[in-house]
């Protein structure tokens, strides 16, 4: 690493990218709601509402390819992350899971589509925000459904456990309730996208970096950036499955709120 | 509107900034909203339709199914009834062949009698003329023969027997009874 870093100081010192990378300066004026991350977000609602209006509009019975595509999403979620989990009241929360899942897919997604290569799901802002979201759907769905008493009873003193276990038990489920899951959720997702961004800079700025060094450091080059291409596949897994998860999870948190016990 | 200015904001990356939790509030709202109004209905439609076009071909193969079977068993039927049916032709046109053969055997039968009947009394009746007209015949040869042999002088020895032989000559042309008859 040493001799790396030796080698290379004639091409000027490689700054390894950090959480600066991920501060964007406004692109205009000194706005805090002009900055990349922002744009972003806000392309992504209007791309997944033109791709699934166009794909729901006819609504035909033999589907056209582009309905199809976005059928199978929306299939998925409804069939195999709703139904499966939840029950037969599912249907009430479709749409607010279909939503969920697009939103993040799209804006993971955007980590390694060109020109935009940004996951915006890496600003941790957008997480906590879904993630309060769930918080409050699944709390008022638990509330709504069983009544506010029996419902943060039934949380603090799970049925069917010796009375002594409680002093364990019931911190640890309240702060199972109120904390942990809403923090899981939307920090699991924020530093997948971090950290998948960070790794696909480490590559492909330090491929560019020994570009610049010496002829040894170019012949290295070329397996950097196809580290990072390879990466990339990878994140686009990641990115996929982020979204799936967050999905999966608020689903199962719905499920467990809507049934008697928990 | 927010600057950014806050320096521990910008290095820790666990901060939220709160110009992107507003966006993000709005912009995810907004998704929900044109997705919950526009698409789901729309795609639940879709499933609707689908789903009743499947059971409605179902149900329409299932009533195809039950005709067709209907069908079956009544072409079973009416084809063993036909052939029952054509069972009992069979024997009856059997039975009525024997019956013809019967018939026209007997009647047959009778007409052979007839016919032998009828020759008989032909033969009969011929045999009959035959006897009636020889008889006539005779005894009109016998007298002819008789007047020829007066008439001749029975002295010549040798006449007398000129003239047997041509009674016989002319009668051996007379077995032909139409040249006897035109004598």
């Amino acid at each position: 690493m040493r001799t790396l870093h030796l080698l290379s100081t004639e091409g000027g010192g490689f700054v390894p990218p950090s959480t600066k990378d991920f501060n964007y300066p406004p692109i205009f004026g000194n706005s805090a709601y002009a900055t990349k991350p922002i744009f972003l977000v806000i392309l992504s609602i209007i791309l997944i509402s033109i791709f699934f209006i166009m794909a729901s509009r006819k609504a035909a019975v033999v589907p056209s390819r582009l309905q199809f595509a976005g059928e199978s999403i929306y299939a998925f979620i409804r069939n195999d992350v709703a139904r499966e989990n939840i029950g037969h009241e599912f249907m009430r929360f479709v749409p607010y899971l279909f939503t969920l899942f697009s939103f993040v897919l799209a804006n993971n997604i955007f980590g390694i589509v060109p020109l935009l290569q940004f996951p915006a799901m890496s600003r941790v802002s957008f997480p906590y925000v879904l993630a309060l979201f769930t918080f409050i759907v699944f709390h008022s769905v638990g509330i709504r459904k069983q009544g506010i008493r029996k419902y943060l009873k039934d949380i603090m003193f799970m049925p069917g456990v010796p009375k002594a276990a409680y002093i364990l038990l019931t911190p640890l489920e309240l702060a199972t309730f109120f904390i942990v899951r809403p923090l899981t959720l939307s920090l699991r997702l924020f530093a997948n996208m971090f950290a998948g961004h960070l790794l696909l800079l480490v590559f492909i700025l330090g491929g560019d970096h020994l570009l610049k060094g010496v002829i040894g450091l170019k012949l290295i080059s070329p397996f950097a950036f196809a580290f990072g291409i390879g990466l990339t596949f990878f994140e686009f897994l990641v990115q996929v499955l982020q979204a799936y998860i967050f999905t999966l999870l608020t689903a199962l948190y719905i499920a467990g709120a809507l049934a008697d016990e928990h | 509107m927010h600057s950014i200015n806050l320096a521990a904001e910008k290095l820790n990356p666990l901060v939220p900034q709160t110009a992107e939790l507003i966006v993000g509030v709005i912009a995810f709202t907004l998704l929900f909203l044109v997705m919950r109004s526009k698409v789901v209905p729309m795609f639940e439609k879709a499933f609707a339709a689908r789903t009743t076009a499947i059971q409605g071909g179902i149900e329409k193969a299932e009533k195809a199914q039950v005709e067709a079977e209907r069908a079956l068993r009544q072409y079973t039927e009416q084809l063993s009834k036909a052939r029952d049916e054509a069972q009992s032709l069979r024997e009856d046109a059997r039975a009525q062949g024997v019956a013809i053969i019967e018939e026209l055997r007997t009647k047959a039968q009778e007409e052979a009698a007839r016919i032998t009947a009828s020759a008989h009394a032909s033969i009969e009746a011929e045999r009959q003329q035959a006897i009636t007209s020889l008889r006539h015949e005779v005894g009109a040869l016998a007298v002819e023969l008789a007047s020829k042999i007066v008439g001749e002088s029975l002295d010549d020895q040798a006449r007398a027997s000129r003239v047997v032989d041509r009674f016989l000559d002319d009668l051996e042309t007379s077995n032909n009874p139409t040249t006897s008859n035109s004598n």
